[in-house]
């Protein structure tokens, strides 16, 4: 990481209000890639981008991994060791498929997009996008 | 990945928002995916790739009128866009994993420029459609 890379990162984390946003990450995964919700029947009303988008389960759930981003964030020059356990319970127990990582990955940075407009700047979102990226590295990692 | 009636609603009416913005998003387009992805790059060896270059926006005017047009006859799309089809096939062979990183990067244009118009629907229905787009642009390369 660069120097530069690592104030583009704090400087919009800083910003970001995690519930808030991890809600609305998580829905939208949900909402365009439909499949996803295999991941959790156990959520109740997934039957509509409105029931997704109330569900209380899915904000709670959505808090809950962009707490976690939090981390990387905050550990950005050791996301592997950070990730390590999370990534054992996503491959034994939750069997994740990784790709879903980068999915959610990518729609963090739409959202990040939608609420930063202009100070969201090119550079930002390399920044940004190289992080979802080592995340979802370090989350398949330990996978077997 | 078939587009619902509800898919071409969407799509129309966000595209209506920004078709008269059409080469400013393209060239943002275009310059988020080269800095965002640097790889894509690969494909320009014969650009001048600095922020504002000329080759940039015109280049950008066209991606974003080939969508346009794409939208227009959004019930035929792989007839609309089959000359493109070809010359992706045949010249440009530009892999396929980079018609994706070319759609992540409009859809943040556009979040960027009309966050409120891309509601959670919007977004999914934009995104099946940036997926058909590429179908068709593909869809000839073996």
């Amino acid at each position: 990481w660069t120097a530069e890379e690592k104030q583009l990162i704090a400087s919009v984390w800083n910003k970001v209000n995690v519930e808030e946003c991890g809600a609305e990450a998580l829905a939208r995964l949900l909402i365009v890639y439909p499949w996803t919700q295999r991941f959790f029947s156990s959520f109740g009303n997934l039957s509509s981008p409105t029931a997704i988008l109330g569900n209380p389960k899915v904000r709670a759930h959505g808090r809950k991994v962009l707490t976690s981003f939090g981390e990387a964030v905050k550990n950005l020059d050791n996301i592997k060791t950070t990730y390590s356990k999370l990534s054992e319970l996503h491959c034994e127990k939750l069997h994740v498929d990784p790709e879903n990582f980068r999915l959610l990955g990518d729609i963090l940075i739409i959202v990040l997009a939608s609420h930063f407009a202009r100070d969201f700047t090119p550079a930002c979102q390399f920044a940004w996008q190289k992080l979802v990226g080592v995340v979802a590295h370090a989350l398949a990692r330990k996978y077997h | 990945m078939v587009l619902s009636g509800t898919d071409k609603t969407n799509v129309k009416g966000i595209f209506s928002k920004i078709s008269s913005h059409a080469e400013e998003y393209g060239a943002e387009t275009l310059e988020r995916m080269f800095i965002t992805y640097p790889q894509t790059k690969t494909y320009f060896p014969h650009f001048d790739l600095h922020h504002g270059s000329a080759q940039i926006k015109a280049h950008g005017k066209k991606v974003a009128n080939a969508l346009i047009e794409a939208v227009n006859h959004i019930d035929d799309i792989s007839g609309a866009l089959s000359k493109l089809s070809d010359l992706h096939a045949q010249k440009l062979r530009v892999d396929p994993v980079n018609f994706k990183l070319l759609g992540q990067c409009f859809l943040v244009v556009v979040a960027i420029h009309h966050p409120s118009a891309l509601t959670p629907e919007v977004h999914a229905s934009l995104d099946k459609f940036l997926c058909a787009v590429s179908a068709v642009l593909t869809a000839k390369y073996r």
